[in-house]
């Protein structure tokens, strides 16, 4: 029965809220870190505990929240018996996972980034499992895939890190492609994306004509995320990652997302001759593959890697059968793989810590040394290899019982014969888990003494092996109806009759079991032999394939880039400009124009004068333009004219903003030219010139018919302006119009504008980094200015006149920010006035002296800016508005007049915050430039320049 | 008036594109702004041209200008300085590093990239 459950979205949103806090309780202490990494993984636990035995009766909690509709996108979350056991396996798992990264991690780790990383993949992962449309799970989907990368590459220094996160985010990503044009097949067959929807029309989705496309897409998003055959070659790269981090994604959590995938539509694709053969082909080939592999690898965690790759084609391989009883089967090898691969990664773990070695030429005879981990790798590694009274065994034979009686294109003998083979490989490589690291005689060589560790991480790893022992005791009573509420969930019907118990009597399971077991004790005996001759044989090498098909693929890309465009930039500058104006002559050509029906405005000797001074000054620009101090004030002169023009053209606000931006843009490109040469070279030839002068007149001759054409004639459509003017007062509360449109009514163009503004921001700081610690960054160190400096570097006069000035222009700044509403000014014009007053400090007493008083980066600035802004819209839905409504109200504060205060003011407050931010963000990196870092301004005295001595420039200081 | 407004978009315009086609780094910087300033009051003048109306709410006063165009210019304006902030900073990179800041790569250069 359904149930509306609105906790099962705070499931999933919980990993998400916290993901910030361990990156800031870092500061107070590793144990402060972990502890708040715990915490919401742990409340998001204890909610789907204490509604676990409601799931478990039978119960399924839907919970809906319509985001667009429109698109069939909703936010629809569900919990039932599947969902319970993947989020318990990955919130469970993960707080042991936690704990265990705790002690993992060394001290140069930065470990709030990690447990960041980590909460923010739990998050997409809880996502995805209790969703309940498709749309929103593929949103989940490509965020575990995200952040699996970061995870993946969290040792960024290493290469194979480096590589390992890329090949994993190249081949899930190439899978998420392919689902989602799979889901959006699917949900087009069923109508609707949701899942409810979907799993009620089995028979039309099997029955449509696209039901075998929409299912080898999907089976390719499935396939890629949980390394199936060819896909497999990902996972063993992605070892390079910290072993919390191999343990939690790629062997409990992440890769079972495919598996999570097929299982919740096995209702719908599966019970076809299509799914059985593809599906269960795929992951016989992958479990023998991966068996075989893993038994010749002599690193930890490449073993491990590989056996779980073998481990998911077994899981797959039974889904892929078809029948009720392979899927109760697939769910309750879901639950003990995830228990004893985990319990052995961090036992790799462990050792590898322990030793300083994961390879096992190396160990041997750990055994005395390391009796906690030598008992907790036996518990799990026998589970692994299926030897009885562990859950692994229970699991395998049901396993073995399934694949005795499925048939492969009509030969029975076909799976049973290949599943042994593989159980045998199994069995092997799981023994020489065992046989190789721990037993046999102790070693003198190893790289480091191994001794056990704190519980802190054999504590995790010992709780899961109990676990282990305890399923394989008493299945039934511990995973029994866990078991039961999951397969329920995916078969979508009446169980098969079944029983978790050890002793299912002499069925040909049980003889599969003997052989494999005895086997693969011979393959192991052997195995020094074969792995001479495994080691001689040559394999087709993945990542060599891999990074064969990358390179061509760049090749091609570049060929094809070539061919159009050759890197000569004002060729095709002139050829996009001939392009526009051909372009814009032909669509007038093909329309009609009506009469001009304005009258013109009354022209008198102001405007002429301003004309006549723009002109001229772009003239000389054009013509002098090669002394480039003088081009820049001819561009200032161009720039004032403009702002007078929006003066008198009734546009007060734009004159004030295009003012204080045309001073910042002129100490920008000051700031460059003290770089650039101070000339440009005369070096077009006059024929050159030409060509580019007749284009420059094409493309401003068309420029300038187009205004006067709509300049003369009203628009065709009635504006919509009249709306703003007549709600401007009534319900935005103020008089400037602009203003009020720019913070109100278009509140949310203005939010994208500033993260914009703070994204180049960020840019431009990092690209100085990149440049100062760049090879180009020590010629950067040696590098002085080609002519002499003025002889007195800070004038008194200056300093003194800039250090009076700025509380007033602070005082000019905060009072247009008051006034913004209702008379020309606001957020934008006052941001620039304080950054040009703090501009004003840089300018005059120097870089030094101003960085050192600098109590706050710019950084946060930005951040504050747009988190204000975003807050002020999210205040609106606790008033059960839409986002970024706003109120208004009028107060007295006696003696003073009734004034107006808005909520706008607060998003003002947000824009002006990132305004200052930004740019002066931007201007002090590139004064930084000079100095060879922005961060750590050398706040010594400047050494008293020697008269014959050039001192180091900084045209700021 | 239209005709003054006119000619100096299109002045602008022209100048910035002549700027645009030359050689090296600063000159293009230098067109693009003046292409920017061009745009701009292209934009604002779509609210055609009226004197003395702006859009400020005042007793006694009924017509005002087109306030639209004046708020999509205004953020117009700030991010252009983004904007120009960006490819200067790139400019400046790219002089550093090859020592040039001639704009057109030879194709020796573009195939060791």
């Amino acid at each position: 029965m359904e149930t509306i459950g609105a906790f099962v979205p705070l499931i999933a949103a919980l990993p998400f809220m916290g993901a910030l806090l361990p990156g800031l309780m870092i500061r107070a202490g590793r144990d402060a870190c972990a502890a708040f990494a715990a915490l919401p993984t742990l409340l998001a636990f204890i909610l789907l505990m204490v509604n676990a035995p409601a799931v478990l009766g039978g119960e399924v909690f839907l919970y809906r929240i319509d985001w667009m509709p429109a698109l069939g996108l909703n936010a629809n979350f569900m919990l039932d018996g599947l969902g319970l056991l993947f989020a318990g396996l990955i919130l469970g798992i993960g707080l042991l996972i936690i704990l265990y990264a705790r002690f993992y991690l060394s001290e140069r780790d930065s470990m709030g980034q990690f447990y960041t990383y980590l909460l923010l993949f739990q998050g997409a992962m809880v996502g995805i499992v209790l969703s309940d449309n498709i749309l929103l799970m593929l949103v989940f989907w490509e965020l575990t895939s995200l952040s699996s990368f970061l995870l993946i590459g969290f040792w960024s220094h290493l290469p194979e890190g480096r590589q390992g996160a890329r090949m994993a985010l190249v081949v899930t990503g190439m899978g998420g492609l392919a689902m989602i044009a799979g889901m959006l097949i699917l949900g087009n067959i069923a109508g609707s994306y949701d899942l409810s929807v979907i799993l009620q029309h089995k028979d039309a989705i099997q029955a449509s004509p696209m039901y075998l496309p929409a299912l080898l897409l999907i089976l390719l998003g499935a396939f890629t995320k949980s390394a199936q055959f060819p896909f497999h070659f990902w996972l063993p790269h992605a070892m390079a990652a910290p072993t919390p981090v191999s343990a939690y994604l790629h062997s409990a959590t992440m890769v079972k997302a495919g598996l999570f995938l097929m299982a919740r539509l096995w209702p719908v694709l599966s019970g076809t001759p299509e799914w059985f053969y593809i599906v269960a082909t795929v992951g016989l080939i992958t479990m023998i593959t991966g068996a075989v592999i893993a038994l010749f690898q002599d690193d930890l965690k490449a073993l491990l890697a590989y056996s779980t790759v073998s481990h998911l084609g077994l899981i797959t391989m039974l889904l892929g059968f078809g029948t009720p009883m392979a899927a109760v089967v697939a769910v309750f090898h879901i639950i003990n793989h995830a228990t004893f691969k985990a319990a052995l990664f961090m036992s790799a773990g462990i050792i590898d810590h322990a030793a300083h070695t994961r390879d096992i030429a190396r160990l041997g005879g750990l055994r005395r040394l390391m009796p906690v981990t030598f008992v907790i790798t036996t518990v799990a590694a026998l589970s692994m290899a299926g030897i009885p009274l562990f859950n692994g065994f229970l699991s395998k034979e049901m396993m073995l019982e399934e694949a005795a009686h499925t048939a492969w294109a009509g030969q029975g003998w076909l799976f049973p014969v290949l599943v042994t083979i593989g159980a045998l490989f199994s069995v092997a490589y799981s023994l020489r888990l065992i046989w190789h690291v721990f037993l046999g005689p102790q070693r003198r060589d190893y790289p480091a003494s191994p001794h056990d560790p704190g519980i802190g991480m054999w504590g995790p790893a010992a709780l899961l092996a109990v676990l282990v022992v305890l399923i394989g005791l008493m299945p039934a009573l511990i995973a029994g109806p866990l078991v039961a509420a999951s397969a329920g969930a995916v078969i979508g019907g009446e169980l098969p009759d079944y029983a978790l118990k050890i002793w299912h009597g002499f069925t040909p399971a049980l003889w599969m079991s003997i052989v494999a077991v005895a086997g693969g004790a011979v393959v192991l005996s052997r195995h020094a032999g074969l792995a001479g001759r495994w080691q001689r044989g040559a394999w087709l090498q993945a990542k060599g394939m891999f990074d064969a098909i990358m390179r061509a693929t760049v090749g091609a890309s570049r060929w094809c880039a070539d061919l159009l465009h050759d890197g000569a930039f004002t060729r095709f500058a002139g050829i996009f400009v001939i392009t526009a104006a051909v372009a814009g002559l032909w669509a007038w050509s093909g329309g009609d124009m009506g009469a001009p029906n304005r009258v013109m405005a009354p022209v008198n000797i102001v405007a002429l004068t301003g004309w006549v001074l723009l002109v001229g000054a772009v003239g000389a620009l054009v013509l002098f333009h090669h002394n480039r101090m003088l081009a820049l004030i001819l561009v200032g002169v161009a720039g004032l004219i403009v702002s007078l023009g929006f003066v008198y053209l009734s546009a007060p606000d734009l004159a004030l903003t295009q003012i204080s931006v045309e001073v910042v843009t002129i100490v920008l490109m000051l700031l460059a030219l003290n770089f650039l040469p101070n000339h440009t070279p005369r070096e077009s030839a006059p024929a050159r010139r030409f060509r580019d002068g007749a284009i420059a007149l094409l493309g401003g001759g068309a420029m300038a018919a187009l205004v006067y054409a709509i300049l003369l004639r009203d628009s065709a459509f009635e504006s919509i302006s009249a709306y703003h003017l007549a709600n401007s007062y009534i319900g935005g509360g103020g008089t400037n119009v602009v203003n009020v449109i720019l913070v109100d009514f278009r509140g949310f163009d203005t939010l994208g504008e500033i993260t914009v503004l703070g994204i180049a921001g960020l840019i431009i700081f990092a690209l100085s980094q990149a440049v100062v610690g760049s090879s180009a960054g020590r010629w950067l160190d040696q590098w002085r200015p080609e002519q002499a400096l003025a002889g007195d570097r800070h004038p008194v006069m200056m300093i003194v006149a800039t250090q009076a000035l700025m509380p007033i222009a602070l005082l000019v700044g905060v009072y247009i920010f008051l006034r913004g509403h209702n008379e020309p000014g606001g957020g934008f014009i006052s941001g620039l006035i304080v950054a040009i007053a703090v501009l004003m400090q840089y300018m005059a007493s120097g870089f030094d002296w101003a960085v050192a008083r600098q109590r706050f980066q710019y950084h946060t600035f930005i951040a504050l800016g747009v988190l204000i802004a975003s807050f002020t819209g999210i205040a609106a839905w606790f008033a059960d508005r839409p986002f970024l409504t706003s109120d208004f109200g009028y107060f007295r504060i006696p003696p003073m007049e009734q004034f107006e205060l808005a909520t706008a003011m607060a998003f003002d407050l947000g824009v002006f915050l990132t305004v200052v931010g930004a740019v002066m963000l931007a201007l002090e990196s590139l004064s930084g430039l000079s100095r060879g870092s922005v961060m750590y301004a050398d706040i010594r005295p400047a050494p008293e320049p020697a008269p014959d001595e050039i001192a180091p420039a900084e045209r700021m200081s | 008036m239209e005709l003054l407004v006119a000619s100096a978009i299109g002045v602008l315009t022209a100048a910035g594109i002549y700027l645009v086609l030359r050689q090296r780094t600063f000159p293009v910087i230098v067109g693009m702004t003046l292409i920017s300033y061009a745009v701009n009051v292209f934009l604002f003048a779509s609210g055609r041209l009226v004197v003395n109306m702006p859009p400020v709410l005042r007793d006694g006063v009924d017509s005002y200008t087109d306030p639209l165009p004046q708020a999509l210019v205004l953020t117009a304006i700030v991010i252009a300085f983004g904007m120009t902030a960006v490819i200067v900073l790139m400019s400046l990179g790219s002089f550093i590093s090859g020592r040039t800041d001639r704009i057109d790569l030879s194709p020796k250069q573009d195939a060791s990239e």
